[in-house]
């Protein structure tokens, strides 16, 4: 069977027409006419070819969007690094201070948190005229004025804005220009100032923008990211995959007939991928535009916080033309693949529906091949700066794909033995028996992202405690801490009057630490004592420590309820009548001493914890006893106890700080404080997780719905006789369960392998053992999700229209 | 059968060569038993055409062939046959003689017994035998050219047909095989001649409309 | 002006599909055990009268009396379980749910009318057998030939002991052979168990096996014996 004629017009094939040249069928070209034609049937398949091929791009399109976003997030990253870079200070060498210039000026961090925003900020107070400027501004502001990003400044002028705006109180002169921001949703502001200096928490500068960005990235946060990408894009593969085989069954119809006016079965398998091509490419157009728009919208939409300039969405070249030639050539692969597994006759379409089971071995091989690749890297020291990603995404890659793999056999193997129940687990386990490969295609999908998210979560929640810190603060009595970095009586006694006076306070604690060292020589591989030293007023030192009696000049010596540390550890450094040196940094910088003689007469006492939950053990000293001004290193500090009854308390505690005419910082104590890197990397996985699932649940709706039409008069049939809605909803309804339920278990302990295989790797031990739970609990949503998805078509399509007989 | 073994035996002889020798076997014997049964219904078809207005001898003659003569025309003298019978039954009367004489020359007219005995006849199912598409097809076209309804024409030779049908069947149900295969060719034979006058009744139908518009 | 006697009565059936009007004024009965053949050209409303009667679809106008009992009124549950218990249906093609096998297709009517699983399925074997197509009970209706699945769909319209059986052109696609065999299959069944069939058919020798015709033309269904 060579003839070159399948031409679906039937004048082609009258006689009187001139015969078209034959041409050979074999090779390249005949395969690219049979392409050709593909395309040609999908542009003009009529409704429901176009139906189909809309599906396929949709679907497609869909995919590619989010993969074109996943290649845009490396340039993301970039343009936020270099746009933190370009506004990060230069010219200090940490705590150096830059010559004072025309260009110089002092400045001060001013960050301050609203309710659940984090406000950025910066105080200027420029040296000369000319001063250098961060990027974004146009002229520095002067004292009392400021100038604001665009949605900070929706923000002030909102009623909910009303706390903050009392709080920065600097006139508006103008806004920040994109330039200075890092997405367009930043609340941010610098503030002129003409008090600032370097002595109160001023750093002296002189330009802006740094080269390079920040920290270099973790070894084990590039194990979970590479995880990450892995498995997040695994599943969007798997539903393209998905999607350019939507609308399979019928188009296999349409061949079926072209077979009879003399295609080969070759040939058919290639016009099949031509109108997969067609789809596919239509696909890359939808995702194009669907990217283009989405990156449009990019600053208007905060995803788990994260934000982006439309300008800095832009996929990495290489990844964007790699995703542009991929997808054409997955779908015509794909699509020939399928076509293997269908036989299409003249007459008919002949599927095979036992599995292939002399197969098995290869399915099985590529779990321990996968999971033996990732033992096989080794163990990742936490402090070891190598890892290579790439074996990592091998065996996770590997491991994934067999899931894939495995899911219809394993599907086929337990569905087989299933059967017996209510009508509806009759029709639907019946149904997953005869032919279950398109639905099982798209739960496929699910349990790669399942199994990787249950790997992920058990990483994250093993490298969980490197990333938190747990701070042990005693929230019950204290919320927030408000310090200075630099020492001050006055700032201290200050606070304690301002924050008294605040609305929602209950109590405030304020004082001046810093720590001191003994100046005795130690020997080179000992550590030097060291203590804490606290300066405070009588009442101060009375909550800290149980003092007897007490009056400005007095001293003691504090030791710890818990002996943490021990007692003789603080006495070493407190020796009573021996000098201490309160200058810490000479031993490591060589700077001078600063001795100072700790008073014969000080009593050793007890310590009480703070309102924070800690011990100021060591010694403490009132304002008298020794002059704070020459404390190098030290801090002020206030510790304040709000009334969590009082509604925005934490606000009024703010707005009093920004009050006070120094650079303070706010902090608010959680039982644990997260790592900003590891957050981030967090709450872009929650992202893409949900995006994925959400895809996944499309496709499934999709061969649902599309299972459901081609059953359109069998459903009438069953309803003619009695057969009521639920029973139908219900079948459909357990049909997805079955498959879900299988998938899911699979993904349990396939993910539970991986988690601990990566585990191992980053040598950390399992501590969670259930982390599956909420992703479990989330295929059962999908679940729920595809069966409302297509119920609405059931029930359309069980009206007795079905009945009629075309 | 027998006609087509003489066609082979034409076909045998060079010299003997059929004038048609494209018309196949079937359609000769068709052929023949068309005229059979035309001739038990000339009475009525006759009539029938006189219903539109009174016609000449002549005229009804040439009528009658082109609506369903195709086959073998009238021979004047079974027109005159006939009108002389149906003008003793009273059913047809002389509407006018022209000038000149001669029997060709009368006009006819139908009687109003004549209207009714058309109406009977069409409304009468015919008994259901086989080769009855000649007088089912009159019957149609008769119906259609007086205006009255095909459709309850067929649907009464349907239920006379089905009477017979089912008797058939019963007797096919209860039977042997060799009842089975003779009541079977029957049965076919039936189902033939209904599913044929069918086709006809809505090809008329839609001819019928075309005349009318 | 209802026969005396009658099981399943329509009146005045009236019926639109957006501007296509279906029944226009449609009557019909069925006594108890009665083959009736509703007889008619395709899209004269034929298969919408069927329908109507078994209460799957909603006429406009006129009602439907089965058993004394109006049920175009009932609500859609009420019809469900009417059609589940009284009624059979026999379609043309496509009826049988191709991933159950033969047998548990024919213990489907059962199992919805709540039969143990067990049990529906010894029944069904049963008629299985009844209608001489035993050895399909373990094969799928994707394995079996055309009339053999077209008897299995018999033993699924009889399986439930229906009051009236709905057959929509059963032998619309079946050989002669078949077709007279599933013909002669279903209406002596039903006969000897009292059951009413409803037989739409545009073929006269296939109405050859009812008792009575009605034919339907442009929505109107006419009773030939009532009429005379």
């Amino acid at each position: 069977m060579s003839t070159t004629r399948h031409e679906p017009h039937p004048s082609c094939t009258a006689p009187d027409l001139p015969h078209p040249a034959r041409r050979p069928h074999r090779g390249p070209a005949a395969r690219l006419r049979d392409l050709a034609m593909g395309v040609r049937f999908a542009v003009s398949g009529g409704r429901e070819g176009m139906t189909r091929t809309a599906l396929t791009a949709l679907g497609v399109g869909l995919g590619v969007g989010l993969l074109l976003i996943a290649a845009s997030v490396p340039q993301m990253m970039d343009a936020r690094d270099s746009r933190t870079a370009a506004r990060t200070a230069v010219g200090p060498e940490l705590g150096e201070q830059a010559p004072v210039s025309a260009t110089s000026l002092v400045t001060a961090p001013a960050d301050t948190d609203y309710r659940t925003e984090t406000v950025g900020g910066e105080i200027l107070r420029p040296d000369g005229a000319d001063p250098a400027l961060p990027p974004g501004l146009d002229r520095a502001p002067a004292a009392g004025e400021m100038y604001v990003s665009p949605a900070l400044a929706d923000l002030l002028a909102s009623p909910e804005g009303r706390l903050l705006k009392e709080r920065l109180q600097h006139r508006t002169v103008g806004l920040i220009g994109d330039a200075g921001l890092l997405d367009p949703g930043e609340l941010r502001f610098y503030a002129g100032s003409s008090t600032l200096t370097t002595d109160t928490g001023g750093v002296r500068v002189d330009g802006y923008g740094t080269r390079g960005g920040g920290d270099p990235m973790a070894p084990v946060l590039i194990v979970v990211v590479v995880l990450a990408c892995v498995v997040l894009l695994v599943p969007v593969t798997v539903f393209i995959a998905t999607a350019v085989r939507f609308g399979g069954e019928q188009r296999d119809r349409r061949l079926a007939a072209l077979r009879l006016v003399g295609a080969d079965a070759r040939t058919t398998r290639w016009i099949a991928a031509g109108e997969a091509l067609f789809g596919a490419v239509l696909g890359l157009a939808v995702g194009a535009g669907a990217f283009a728009g989405g990156r449009l919208i990019a600053g208007s939409v905060r995803v788990w916080d994260l934000s982006a300039f439309p300008s800095d969405v832009v996929p990495v070249p290489w990844l964007g033309a790699l995703i542009l030639l991929a997808v054409p050539v997955v779908s015509v692969v794909v699509t020939l693949l399928a076509m293997r597994a269908v036989t299409i006759e003249p007459l008919g379409v002949v599927r095979r529906s036992a599995p292939r089971r002399g197969r098995l071995w290869w399915r099985l091989l590529m779990l321990p091949a996968g999971l033996a690749v990732l033992l096989a890297t080794g163990t990742v020291g936490q402090d070891s700066d190598v890892v290579e990603p790439w074996p990592v995404a091998a065996g996770t890659l590997l491991v994934l794909f067999s899931l894939t793999a495995l899911l219809p056999w394993l599907v086929d193997a337990v569905v087989r033995r299933l059967g017996r129940g209510p009508v509806a687990w009759q029709l639907a386990v019946r149904r997953l028996q005869l032919g279950s490969a398109s639905a099982t295609r798209a739960v496929g999908g699910i349990t790669v992202a399942v199994a990787g998210a249950i790997a992920l979560q058990m990483v994250f929640a093993a490298v969980h405690d490197d990333f938190n810190r747990v701070t042990g603060d005693d929230s019950e009595r204290a919320q927030l801490t408000v310090s200075a970095e630099f020492p001050s009586g006055e700032l201290a006694a200050e606070m304690i009057r301002e924050f008294r006076a605040t609305e929602g306070v209950r109590g405030v604690i304020g004082t001046v630490e810093a720590y001191v060292v003994s100046p005795e020589p130690v020997a080179e591989e000992d550590i030097r004592p060291t203590t804490l030293m606290t300066v405070g007023d009588c009442p101060t030192l009375r909550e800290l420590a149980r003092i007897r009696s007490c009056a400005d000049g007095d001293t003691f010596v504090v030791h710890s309820v818990r002996d943490e540390p021990p007692g003789d550890w603080i006495d070493r450094t407190a020796r009573k009548g021996k000098q201490v040196n309160l200058n810490s940094d000479t031993p490591f910088d060589g700077s001078a001493p600063k001795l100072w003689t700790l008073p014969e007469r000080s009593p050793t006492v007890m310590a009480r914890p703070d309102p924070v939950g800690e011990e100021h053990t060591g010694i403490l000293a009132t304002p008298g006893a020794v002059d704070v001004s020459a404390l190098p290193g030290a801090w002020t500090t206030a510790l304040v106890q709000i009334d969590e009854s009082v509604p925005d308390a934490k606000e009024f505690v703010r707005n009093t700080a920004a009050r006070i005419d120094a650079p303070v910082r706010v902090r608010t104590i959680h039982k644990i404080e997260r790592d900003r890197q590891y957050e981030s990397v967090r709450t872009g996985l929650l992202a893409a997780a949900t995006a994925t699932m959400g895809l996944i649940a499309a496709s499934m709706a999709v061969a649902q719905i599309e299972q459901l039409r081609e059953r359109r008069r069998l459903l009438a049939v069953l309803v003619a006789f009695g057969t009521g809605r639920a029973t139908l909803a219900w079948s459909v309804l357990l049909q997805t369960a079955v498959l879900v339920v299988l998938g899911t278990a699979m993904a349990v302990a396939a993910g539970i392998g991986l988690g601990v295989a990566m585990l191992r790797m980053i040598g950390k031990p399992v501590t969670h053992w259930g982390s599956f739970l909420p992703v479990a609990g989330m295929g059962a949503g999908l679940i729920l999700v595809v069966t409302l998805l297509s119920l609405p078509v059931l029930v359309r399509l069980m009206r007795p229209g079905g009945l009629r007989t075309e | 059968m027998s006609s087509s073994a003489v066609r082979v035996r034409v076909a045998r002889s060079p010299r003997f060569r059929d004038p048609r020798p494209q018309r196949r076997p079937r359609y000769t014997h068709r052929v023949y038993t068309l005229s059979t049964v035309t001739l038990m219904s000339i009475g009525h078809a006759l009539l029938g055409l006189l219903e539109a207005g009174p016609r000449h001898g002549y005229d009804l003659k040439r009528a009658f062939d082109e609506r369903f003569g195709q086959d073998r025309p009238l021979h004047y003298g079974q027109v005159y046959s006939t009108m002389s019978r149906l003008l003793k039954n009273g059913l047809v009367e002389v509407d006018g003689v022209e000038s000149g004489g001669g029997p060709e020359r009368k006009r006819y007219a139908i009687t109003d017994a004549g209207i009714t005995d058309v109406e009977r006849w069409l409304a009468r199912p015919e008994k259901p035998e086989p080769y009855l598409q000649s007088t089912l097809y009159t019957k149609v076209v008769l119906a259609l050219l007086t205006g009255r309804s095909a459709a309850e024409l067929l649907d009464g030779q349907r239920a006379e047909h089905l009477r017979l049908m089912r008797i058939l069947t019963d007797r096919k149900r209860s039977g042997d095989l060799a009842d089975q295969l003779i009541c079977d060719h029957a049965l076919f034979h039936l189902e033939a001649d209904l599913r044929w006058l069918e086709l006809t009744a809505a090809r008329l139908d839609q001819l019928a409309s075309e005349v009318r518009a | 002006m209802i026969p005396a006697g009658s099981l399943l009565v329509a009146e005045g059936l009236r019926k639109t599909f957006g501007s296509t009007t279906a029944l226009d004024d449609a009557s019909f009965s069925v006594h108890p055990g009665e083959v009736v053949a509703v007889m008619g050209p395709s899209g004269s409303g034929k298969s919408t009268l069927l329908h109507c009667l078994a209460g799957i679809v909603r006429p406009d106008a006129g009602s439907v009396t089965y058993a004394g009992r109006e049920i175009t009124g009932l609500s859609d549950a009420e019809r469900s379980a009417l059609r589940r218990s009284d009624f059979g249906f026999v379609f043309q093609f496509g009826q049988l749910v191709p991933e159950l096998s033969c047998v548990e297709n024919v213990a489907l009517p059962l199992r919805l009318g709540g039969v143990k699983r067990k049990e529906a399925e010894r029944t069904a074997r049963e008629w299985l057998e009844r209608l001489e197509v035993g050895d399909t009970a373990r094969k799928r209706p994707g394995d079996v030939s055309g009339g053999q699945g077209q008897r299995v769909a018999v033993a699924r319209a009889l399986v439930a002991s229906p009051k009236v059986v709905f057959a929509d052109e059963p032998t619309g696609a079946l050989d002669t052979l078949n077709g007279e065999r599933v013909m002669s299959l279903l209406t002596d069944t039903a006969r000897r168990q009292n059951t009413a069939v409803v037989l739409v058919t545009h073929e006269t020798r296939v109405a050859a096996y009812s008792d009575r015709e009605i034919i339907v033309r442009d929505g109107r269904a006419r009773d030939p014996e009532r009429v005379a």
